[in-house]
């Protein structure tokens, strides 16, 4: 228990200073981005009193004192107020974002799974039979190559060669151009046919991780003393690779699951880029693109704030998962 | 200049990493004979845009009329050089930092590894992303920053936990006791044991750094008119390369990438046999 509390404490401690170094980012900045900024809405139409205060709390563009500024910041954020996109106006950032956030949950989050599960079985497989032709060398190298390679560039060539060549995919966008979004079947068949493409490249890019983590793990679990006497007692290889050395080789990857559900939110830029995809990391890219910095902190908060509650589950799995990190607190 | 040798032995012995090793120097030797090899100028566009590959141009020409094949040779120079300082200097950050932090447990150590963590939290692409959105100036200087400040805090991690048990073995406090300074400590005594570990957060460093550049440059948060791998899927991807049917164009920039990256992998395999005995193979 109080190994959780000091991780909890830890852990609030960095959702504070991760918020207030969004806070003071576009604040010491050199130039005056925020002002720049200020001047490009008005030439976008009126806006109204209270818009225009949340945009200015935001950037940092306010006579207030600097203490007043950082309150009404944190007053903002649990409000998840963050003002008026620009690129978007007259619609908020909140708007933007929810709007956005759900393509991404699904397409990165049902990824992020299947990666998750499907590399670390290969991982115990790889290190299980280490050695061997198929199940060990040609994954691992396989995996080893994928991992050190830019996925966007993957991406571009499946666009290529898949869509424009072939024309098996649709070469961008979430659905087909005339829907909209809606919960009927034409719709969600035609998000599921747009999201393939994208969902290979993340998942190419993503398992090698996984299957690289869990083999290195298990072959240090499988020279462990319990497993030699193991071995010894004539046990199954089968339940010697499952219930002994794999049981206690998953648990880095476990906290890692656990934390790279944080991610999830951020979507997956380049390749949302790559294939057009309305997702979170696009909507970043877009906000980058025309400098419109309401848009970019949102965003960036949000991210921010999952992956530190991401990280707090995490060290909560680990207290249910392993005995150790429970008795190092006590 | 023995110790430099010996310590380039395992890279070699290894055959994994050797492979990696004979991949890195052939772009090393590409990047120094540029101008000898290149075709042509790669500033030079003055010829046909968008063209198929051909015996003239073997993998085709760009928007402007620039020699793709003349670019991507030049490129190996921008790419390694950025990849190499960012991934120096981000080894370097987080050694100074894991090595104060391990060696001074109390006050410093809480604040630098609470600093560790902050860093390791913080999602490094969409951190990159916005730093670089907001520096006035764009450029390859920018690119080597922003990957230093966002990617130094794993390998801090590790060196810390290395050194915390390395500062109690006895001949650290050998020489504690017989009067030598922290900083001689540090780098004398317990530096030179954990090399295998510098060594492998180096070449980790240098991949993501690698990557990192790629894609901050294909976001088009670099110099646009620096010649480098990234810069040119940039204008591939801005020029409408494919829907052009420029596969050569395309292709290209990111093989040499996750080429460079792979040798760099297959390099940590010698230094992972060093620090991890179980991982070698009977």
């Amino acid at each position: 228990m109080r190994h959780f509390l000091r991780r909890l404490i830890i852990l609030l401690l960095t959702l504070w200073t991760t918020v207030t170094i969004n806070f003071l980012i576009p604040r010491l900045m050199p130039g005056n981005p925020a002002e720049a900024m200020l001047a490009k809405f008005h030439g976008k139409g009126p806006m109204s009193p209270q818009a225009l205060h949340s945009i200015e709390v935001m950037l940092g563009i306010s006579s207030e004192g600097l203490l007043k500024q950082y309150s009404q910041y944190w007053v903002n954020v649990f409000h998840f107020n963050f003002g008026v996109s620009y690129t978007y106006f007259p619609y908020s950032v909140r708007h933007m974002i929810a709007q956005t956030l759900p393509w991404t949950l699904v397409l990165v989050g049902v990824t992020t799974v299947i990666s998750f599960v499907v590399g670390t079985l290969l991982g115990i497989l790889s290190a299980w039979r280490q050695g061997k032709i198929f199940s060990d060398m040609a994954i691992t190298s396989l995996f080893t190559f994928t991992s050190s390679f830019p996925y966007f560039w993957f991406a571009l060539l499946c666009a290529f060669f898949l869509s424009y060549v072939l024309n098996w995919f649709p070469l961008s966008g979430g659905n087909a151009g005339n829907m909209t979004p809606s919960l009927n079947f034409n719709f969600l068949a035609s998000a599921a046919y747009h999201s393939i493409l994208p969902a290979l490249t993340i998942l190419v890019s993503s398992i090698g991780g996984w299957q690289l983590g869990m083999r290195n793990n298990m072959l240090t679990a499988l020279s462990e003393d319990y497993v030699t006497l193991a071995k010894a007692r004539g046990l199954s290889e089968m339940r010697i690779a499952l219930t002994y050395a794999a049981r206690n080789a998953i648990l880095p990857n476990m906290t890692g699951f656990a934390m790279s559900l944080g991610f999830i939110v951020g979507g997956s830029v380049l390749t949302e880029l790559v294939f057009g995809y309305p997702g979170m990391g696009n909507l970043l890219y877009v906000a980058v693109q025309n400098e419109d910095f309401p848009l970019m902190q949102g965003i960036f908060l949000i991210i921010v704030i999952c992956v530190v509650v991401a990280n707090l589950a995490a060290d909560i799995v680990n207290v249910f998962i392993d005995p150790r990190v429970r008795r190092a607190g006590e | 200049m023995n110790a430099f040798r010996a310590s380039l032995i395992p890279f070699w012995r290894n055959r994994v990493a050797r492979l990696g090793t004979i991949i890195l120097c052939l772009f090393i030797l590409m990047a120094i004979v540029a101008p000898w090899i290149s075709p042509y100028s790669p500033q030079d566009s003055n010829f046909s845009e968008m063209l198929s590959p051909t015996l003239a141009h073997p993998l085709g020409t760009t928007q402007d009329g620039h020699d793709v094949l003349s670019q991507l040779i030049y490129g190996t120079r921008v790419s390694l050089l950025v990849g190499f300082v960012a991934g120096l200097g981000t080894t370097l950050l987080s050694l100074l930092i894991g090595l104060l932090a391990g060696y001074m447990p109390g006050v410093v150590d809480e604040v630098l590894s609470y600093v560790t963590n902050v860093f390791l939290v913080l999602p490094a692409l969409p951190l990159m992303i916005v730093l670089a959105a907001y520096a006035p100036v764009k450029g390859e200087y920018l690119i080597v920053i922003v990957i230093i400040v966002t990617s130094w805090s794993w390998g801090a991690r590790v060196l810390r936990a290395q050194v915390t048990t390395l500062r109690t073995r006895d001949y650290v406090v050998a020489a504690r006791f017989s009067g030598d300074g922290v900083m001689r400590i540090m780098f004398k005594e317990i530096f030179p044991n954990m090399m295998s570990l510098v060594a492998a957060s180096f070449l980790g460093a240098a991949i993501s750094a690698i990557l990192g550049e790629a894609g901050l440059e294909f976001l088009g948060l670099g110099d646009p008119n620096i010649n480098s791998w990234g810069t040119m899927l940039y204008w591939a991807q801005n020029s409408g390369a494919m829907l052009q049917g420029q596969w050569a164009w395309l292709a290209a920039p990111g093989l040499c990438i996750a080429l460079l990256g792979t040798a760099l992998v297959l390099m940590n395999f010698a230094v992972d046999e060093l620090a991890n005995p179980r991982l070698r193979r009977n």
